[in-house]
């Protein structure tokens, strides 16, 4: 049945406070059970051989000796996996990057895997696997891919939106625009018109937990899997597919999750790890090392970008343009075309345009990372709005008060904007104490702010009351950040019950239906929505249990915090039938009372924020500190402050990461350089002061309590917020990130020259 | 791969001296034990040298300190003497990775490692420390700047082992200092340092220098020309700008993940004439 998910207008009893977390006992103890936690009787170790090469054709692969070797059960290459993909390039695609078929695309890609008694067994039979190759011309650089005469990876690729279509293949996957109104004719308005181009480099979600799987299927073809991922249900479909077997043979099970920010939305070695066990008739466990995560799974695009923004004096901008070009890794994707539709979307423009070009190259399979593809386009729109700022002579703040989009604004990706936080944060920023905080010598102050869609999709939630008047809830999205908390919170609140009466577990995919993965910020907002549906309809079996058992209409009941009440002055002294009550006469009443729902949450909200970053330069060095940094960011509803306040400091670290150290750095022989945590720089603890948040309350009008997303939008501003304070620190504009210590000093000194 | 734990030195050359194949000293193992779980190195024996009592002593000597060759980092912050006298030499080493990494490391692992970016070595260098060395034919002593003979290669014979550090007594108006550049602020590997270990006269004129420069060569570098810059000087800003110019023209770094050749070459400068500043303050100077 049909539920209205609109906001209901009332005062919260539970919800918004900071309850103890479900998870936190379990996971400060070391009880909670991660990915490589799993263990089965007899199971096997998994390794995979990886291709050194960024290019190269697979002319033969020897497993004969590996093989024979003693405590090897099974070794599989690209012949174990026939194509069962039936014409679907998405799948096709995740098939090949699984395990190479006809080429090794980048340094990583997996070409054969192992599984034997032990690790030691299993390395030295990686040894033995003799593979040929003839190694290929590679190209790693994304404006390289797109050149007449670069390597070509595949050659059925004809670029997508171009008319007419090519006749011949490129690494030029896809070209789209979004946009309205007439940018010519905008610029022409313009007194000033800032044009300028960017780069951005590939970064890591850098997730601390790696991939790891624990597979077992049996000689019926009965298969389970313990997997740590963002989405299991999404998994099993996949590997399911792959492997050529039907979905509910697959039971998976998902574990805790130490970090996925979407790395953990797209199976790697999973569908390794079942055929080897298939093969060996063993459960298999495959653990990745970190060499492996950086090498072949997900990172995000890097990319070039073009952006013109044109503005009068006044301060109205009167057109915007940009062009992205983003690498999908060795596969295609749409990367760019993600950038393309958030880079504008703060602003009120009346002439927009931007163009979409994604290309592959000889880099892993690009994957979601928190707000995929925003980040860069934010750090090249974001620098030249403060460009533009400057030249006309605004402060930047009120320069983008001026041009914020609100309610009714028609976004620069096509939809009308509801009520949206835009400006309230930009508002809130210009009255912050941060923005008024006197600055220390070569210190300097910038701003930013982001967008970002916010995601819905398909959940299944079963919410059940115990014989003793208590609630369990099953869910089958996973809890990357506090979902299992705030699900238990809308249930007490739906309910009437105190928090702890509600356990919330992520269920298996054998006893729920499927549910899209945890991405786009919807596991709170589409879980909770669906769990008020499953409350409100156990709610109304137990107004119908309390009418049976009172003998009177079911209009003349209602359930008001925690128990049935009879309405009317009929029922006066009525005394109420309390959840704990109905739930001990269950058995005579008509059996176990339960509440389900199988929804497609929609208008899921869409999320915009305002950071303010201050940053000390060593202009001898080059090395740039953050001495202080505030988030500012439209919650819609803080279901558990203090996980959101996480999601908004998480998102800022990582933002700062990426800006000021973090990236993949390829050799000239294609092959990855920085594979590990020591020269891949994420910050550590001191590297950061503490990010002061600030949470906005404009509320979802499509969600029961006004719920946004709010995972995504914090890693947005960042890159643009720490370049523009750079700028104002130590003079220099960096148009490319990481603005690491060589890049800023050379800055500097060209500045000097 | 075998595993031994002798009791004395001279059983740890023993064992190395015989054995046929890849043959491992373990002191913290925050080297070796990395290389071995990456599959970097596969040994046939490692000789652990952590229950030689002897080694996990820091000594005062007449000659100044005897650092034993299994004594890790972070023990010579408790030794109150120690820090006095070579303040920038303790900071050096309890500069390597993380606080748990120091309880495990050492200053003579962190040397025969022969990393030219490694933290404790150019402080060494600068404060004219010795290493005692043990070995099949006897014991002998070698300046720390000699011990290196490339990335990852050491002038060490087969089956010797360093048994410990020396350093000199520290002399009166004297000081240390060592910085190193990394982007972040720990947990990472110097892409350029520099250690200064100076001593001044009644006046504050720069009577002794020494200076060191880590990771811009194959090897760490005593820079002497550096040293020449500062003697005879107050540390003025002449000075510093020579010593500076001295440092970069020492320089021969390359370009890699951690740095380029120019940002290498302009911060070696820089950090010497701050390094410098420090020891002079240390010294007593104005």
């Amino acid at each position: 049945m049909t539920m209205n998910p609109d906001l209901v207008d009332k005062t919260y009893k539970v919800i918004g406070t900071r309850v103890r977390r479900p998870d936190g006992v379990d996971k400060v103890t070391g009880r909670a059970r991660y990915g490589a936690d799993a263990s089965a009787p007899g199971q096997l170790v998994g390794l995979v051989l990886r291709s050194p090469h960024a290019h190269a054709v697979i002319k033969k692969i020897d497993i004969s000796k590996a093989e024979k070797l003693k405590g090897v059960k099974a070794v599989i290459t690209s012949a174990d996996f026939p194509d069962h993909t039936n014409g679907d390039r998405g799948l096709r695609d995740i098939l090949e990057n699984c395990m190479a078929r006809k080429k090794a695309l980048y340094d990583g890609h997996a070409v054969a895997a192992v599984a034997a008694v032990d690790a030691r067994t299993a390395r030295e039979a990686l040894k033995l696997i003799k593979v040929d190759y003839q190694i290929l011309p590679h190209v790693t650089e994304v404006d390289d891919a797109f050149k007449a005469n670069a390597p070509l990876l595949h050659d059925d690729i004809f670029t997508d939106g171009i008319t007419p279509t090519p006749t011949k293949s490129s690494n030029f996957v896809k070209q789209a625009e979004y946009g309205h109104g007439d940018i010519d004719a905008g610029f022409r308005e313009a007194d000033v018109i800032i044009e300028k181009s960017y780069k951005t480099e590939q970064t890591h979600q850098g997730y601390i937990e790696p991939h790891s799987c624990l597979a077992s299927v049996s000689p019926d073809g009965m298969a389970e899997m313990w997997v740590c991922t963002q989405g299991h249900f999404v998994y099993r479909n996949q590997c399911a597919a792959i492997l050529g077997m039907d979905a509910n043979k697959l039971r998976v099970t998902s574990s805790e999750i130490g970090g996925g920010f979407g790395g953990k939305t797209h199976i790697w070695a999973e569908p390794l790890a079942l055929a080897l066990s298939r093969k060996a008739n063993r459960p298999v466990k495959l653990t990745m090392t970190r060499d492996e995560v950086f090498r072949a799974t997900g990172p995000t695009s890097s990319t070039s970008i073009d952006v013109k923004i044109g503005a009068k004096k006044d301060g109205t901008i009167t057109a915007a343009f940009a062009e992205l070009r983003y690498h999908g890794g060795a596969f295609p994707g749409n990367w760019a075309e993600f950038g393309a539709m958030t880079g504008f979307a703060c602003y009120d423009l009346k002439n927009v345009k931007t163009v979409s070009k994604d290309c592959v190259v000889n880099r892993p399979k690009t994957a979601a990372y928190r707000a995929p593809s925003t980040p860069q386009v934010c750090f090249a729109v974001e620098s030249t709005v403060d460009e533009v700022a400057r030249a006309i002579g605004m402060n930047p703040v009120d320069f983008r008060i001026k041009n914020a989009a609100k309610e009714g604004t028609k976004s620069s990706y096509g939809p009308v904007y509801g009520p949206i936080g835009i400006g309230p944060t930009l508002e809130a920023a210009k009255n912050h104490p941060h923005m008024k905080a006197p600055l220390a010598k070569d210190t300097g102050r910038g701003m930013a702010c982001g967008f970002w869609f916010n995601f819905g999709g398909q959940t299944c939630v079963d919410m059940n009351v115990t014989p003793d008047g208590n609630v369990t809830v099953a869910v089958g999205t996973i809890d990357v950040g506090g979902s299992r908390a705030s699900l238990a919170l809308v249930v007490a609140e739906e309910l009437g019950v105190p928090y702890d009466a509600v356990r919330v577990v992520v269920a298996d995919t054998s006893t729920l239906g499927h549910n899209d993965m945890t991405d786009g910020s919807r596991g709170t907002f589409s879980s909770s929505m669906a769990a008020v549906f499953a409350t409100r309809n156990a709610i109304k079996t137990l107004r119908e249990r309390a009418a049976k058992t009172w003998e009177i209409p079911l209009d003349e009941v209602v359930w008001e915090d925690g128990a049935a009440r009879a309405v009317g002055a009929q029922h006066g002294n009525r005394a109420p039938l309390t959840l704990k009550e109905i739930a001990a006469a269950a058995p005579g009443s008509g059996g176990p009372i339960a509440g389900h729902a199988e929804i497609v949450a929609d208008n899921a909200g869409v999320s915009f924020a305002t950071h303010i970053c201050d940053a000390h330069v060593d202009k001898e060095t080059g090395k740039t500190t953050i001495t202080r940094y505030t988030v500012i960011q439209d919650a819609g509803k803080a279901m558990h402050p203090a996980y959101v306040e996480g999601q908004y400091q998480g998102g800022a670290a990582q933002g700062i990461g990426w800006a000021l150290n973090e990236e993949y750095i390829y050799g000239a022989n294609g092959r990855l350089q920085n594979a590990g945590f020591l020269d891949y720089r994420i910050p550590v603890c001191s590297d950061l002061p503490m990010i002061d948040t600030q949470i906005l309350e404009i509320p979802n009008p499509h969600h029961p309590y006004g719920v946004r997303g709010v995972g995504e939008t914090s890693i947005v501003p960042p890159l643009a917020a720490v370049a523009n304070a750079v700028t104002n620190a130590a003079g220099v504009h960096m148009n490319h990130v990481p603005m690491s210590p060589p890049r800023i000093l050379k800055a500097i000194k060209a500045l000097k020259a | 791969m075998r595993y031994e734990a002798p009791a004395t030195a001279k059983e740890a050359v023993a064992l190395l001296a015989k054995e046929k194949g890849t043959a491992y000293v373990l002191a913290g193992g925050t080297d070796l034990l990395v290389k071995m779980k990456a599959g970097m190195v596969e040994p046939d024996l490692v000789v652990d040298i952590k229950r030689i009592k002897a080694m996990r002593e820091i000594k005062k000597t007449a000659t100044g300190f005897s650092i034993g060759g299994a004594v890790p980092c972070a023990a010579l912050t408790e030794n109150a003497a120690l820090v006095k006298a070579w303040p920038g030499v303790v900071e050096a080493a309890n500069l390597i990775g993380s606080k748990q990494v120091q309880g495990r490391c050492t200053m003579s692992g962190n040397l025969c490692n022969a990393s030219p970016a490694a933290d404790s070595v150019p402080a060494l260098v600068a404060a004219g420390a010795k290493v005692a060395i043990t070995g099949p034919k006897g014991s002998r002593k070698l300046a720390v700047e000699d011990v290196p003979a490339g990335v990852g290669r050491t002038n060490l014979k087969k089956g010797e082992i360093v048994t410990s550090i020396e350093l000199p007594k520290k002399l009166a108006k004297s000081g240390d200092a060592y910085l190193r550049f990394i982007p972040r602020t720990e947990m990472d590997i110097a892409v350029v340092s520099c250690a200064v270990n100076l001593t001044i006269d009644g006046k504050g004129v720069i009577t002794k220098a020494r200076v060191a420069l880590g990771a811009v060569a194959v090897t760490v570098l005593l820079v002497k020309d550096a040293a020449k810059a500062i003697i005879g000087t107050k540390l003025d800003d002449a000075a510093k700008a020579k010593l500076t110019a001295a440092c970069s023209a020492a320089c021969k770094p390359i370009d890699d993940k951690r740095g380029t050749i120019e940002f290498r070459t302009d911060v070696a400068g820089v950090l010497a004439r701050r390094a410098a500043e420090t020891a002079y303050a240390r010294a007593g100077g104005k």
